[in-house]
């Protein structure tokens, strides 16, 4: 027989874990100090009440209601109110202030599972969370009772109906499940979660571990805390690659750069943009944009590298006016510095902006100026968790990325996205007898035919012009030029024959 | 009219550790209290309410309200003079 789910509510959970918790039994969530299990198993009955009319009940062996109550305010969790409904029920296991009990003799506990039992059957709970197992390991001696107890309590909430969470510590990020052996209670289904330090940067991962008979998805997937949101997983493996492309072209914004691909390029794609400081992709991406707006397209910029001013003051050096269009609502140009965030906010925070303003094409400039507030694993996954957020959403993204050699040369950032970017468009600094022009070329096109040419391109106050093919230089791409007079000589012959590509 | 010692004790009422600390609390208490003492027993099984204002984990608790301090004792109580010792200081 199929188990059944428990959905939690909690983003990205459902997905990662094939749609929730299994229902009727107790799962139990691992992790070091600090690793978010408080939240996790507030948010687990927060989400079941506000959600899904099912009451929860909190037993904390650990901090004490007033301060979870308090701590929740902050992710935006009114507890309290809750409580006075009669939704949400505290069983308060806590150390009390003052003199810790004498034992004298044998003891159970009676007692904290009547208070449970209580607290359940007043309210009609659904779910409960215990946060967190360990703690009360540590207000008494009796390590070998206290295990057999809780081993009693864990079978008594299977009795009740109710799906449970137990929270356990783990010392170690990779190592025993928990400590005390509170394993062993709830050995069915367990998830880990993860807050590591990797080159100086906080990473926090949730895994599960196993659900017993019944199906999840494997390995580490990242999460963040948003105030007045609470946990929100990241599940990179969302979205299916092999979405329905179409065959509608649009418009570059730039006619010439249109033609090279072959007529545009296409509605749901992603389009790289690679090029050392300067060489315009700061440029295409504002043609980009204006030819969306002209086109009558909502659009939407996010700067990551240039402030608003700038950016503006740069379009309308190049003949566009970016404040009418946002008057307009056509354009919405969404400034941030990389590092007022962790990577994963900004994740969230894009796809919200993406999912409000709903626009018809995106850019990014850049994104590799995300790439140094990130791990290379961050990253990675980062950027698979943009791409394929953007391609669910059948709309147009254009990533631009810096590379750090002024004449060619890759960034990580290539590295990770070209094999899920439709389409890459190098540009390049071209060095010819002192002189340093520029280059462009399309280096891939999925789906379409395009053109192979290096050509080359100026910039001036009515935008990007793109000419003809650089004929005398080869070794653009990998930045080794080679100067050849033969070159000369044929562009020299070119020029007599070929027409102005305009 | 106040007595010496106020005492409570938390006890579910199904199990025979608890009996039997009831049972060697009220010997306890005749025997070296004189008299001057309340011992209220309260089963947790009938009063859950009870048990949650008071925090009780475990059973049996026993709580010593007056004299002050307020203090804690958990067991089965077998050992009367220990029992005495805390009741007292």
């Amino acid at each position: 027989m199929d188990i059944k789910k428990l959905p939690t509510f909690i983003p990205g959970f459902d997905h990662v874990s094939h749609g929730g918790l299994p229902e009727g039994r107790t799962t139990l969530v691992s992790g070091t100090a600090g690793s978010a299990k408080t939240v996790f198993a507030a948010q687990y009955l927060y989400e079941g009440i506000t959600r899904n009319n099912e009451n929860g009940v909190f037993v904390t062996f650990e901090e004490s209601p007033a301060d979870i109550r308090r701590n929740m305010i902050g992710l935006g969790w009114d507890i309290e109110k809750l409580e006075k409904n009669n939704r949400w029920r505290f069983v308060d296991a806590s150390p009390q202030p003052g003199e810790a009990p004498v034992i004298i003799g044998e003891f159970d506990l009676a007692a904290l599972m009547a208070r449970i039992e209580h607290a359940v059957t007043k309210i009609g709970a659904k779910r409960i969370s215990l946060d967190s197992l360990g703690a009360i390991f540590t207000q008494f001696t009796d390590a070998n009772t206290i295990r057999s107890e809780l081993f009693k309590i864990a079978y008594s909430i299977k009795q009740m109906n109710v799906t449970a969470v137990m929270t356990a510590e783990r010392t170690e990020e990779y190592g025993e499940i928990a400590r005390f052996g509170v394993e062993e209670f709830v050995a069915d289904n367990v998830i880990i979660f993860r807050n590591i330090l990797e080159e100086e940067k906080r990473r926090r991962t949730v895994e599960i571990l196993k659900f017993r008979g019944t199906m999840h998805r494997k390995g580490e997937y990242p999460f963040t805390i948003i105030p007045g949101e609470g946990l929100v997983i990241i599940p990179l493996s969302n979205i299916k690659l092999d979405q329905e492309s179409s065959e509608k072209r649009i418009s570059s914004g730039n006619k010439a750069l249109d033609n090279m691909c072959g007529g545009g390029f296409f509605r749901d794609s992603i389009i790289l943009l690679s090029g050392a400081t300067g060489t315009g992709k700061t440029l295409t991406a504002t043609e980009f944009m204006a030819g969306g707006v002209k086109n009558n397209e909502r659009c939407l910029l996010f700067a990551f590298e240039e402030s608003r001013q700038q950016l503006f003051r740069n379009a309308s050096g190049w003949g566009i006016d970016f404040e009418k269009m946002e008057k307009d609502e056509k354009l919405k140009v969404v400034c941030e510095y990389p590092e007022s965030a962790g990577l994963e906010d900004h994740l969230i925070h894009i796809k919200a902006i993406i999912s409000e303003f709903k626009p018809n094409r995106v850019a990014i400039d850049s994104l590799s100026a995300l790439e140094r507030i990130s791990t290379p694993r961050g990253f990675r996954e980062f950027v698979i968790g943009l791409n394929s957020f953007i391609k669910t959403q059948e709309i147009a993204g254009l990533f631009t990325s810096t590379t750090s050699d002024l004449m060619g040369g890759t960034t990580i950032t290539d590295a990770h996205i070209s094999t899920i970017t439709d389409s890459i468009i190098l540009l390049r600094y071209v060095e010819t007898y002192g002189d340093m022009r520029r280059g462009i070329t399309v280096l891939k096109m999925r789906g379409s035919a395009h053109e192979k040419h290096i050509r080359e391109f100026m910039i001036d106050s009515s935008g990007m012009h793109i000419g003809k093919p650089f004929k005398e230089v080869s070794g653009i791409i990998s930045g080794r030029l080679v100067q050849s007079n033969i070159g000369s000589e044929i562009s020299r012959i070119d020029n007599m024959f070929e027409s102005d590509n305009k | 009219m106040s007595n010496k010692y106020v005492l409570e004790l938390y006890i579910t009422s199904n199990s025979s550790r608890s009996e039997q600390a009831i049972t060697n609390l009220r010997k306890m208490c005749e025997e070296n209290l004189g008299g001057d003492f309340s011992l209220t027993v309260i089963d947790v099984l009938d009063s859950p309410e009870e048990a949650e204002k008071a925090k009780i984990l475990a059973t049996p608790t026993l709580i010593k309200k007056i004299p002050p301090p307020v203090k804690r004792l958990i067991g089965d109580f077998s050992d009367s003079e220990k029992i005495l010792g805390y009741i007292n200081k």
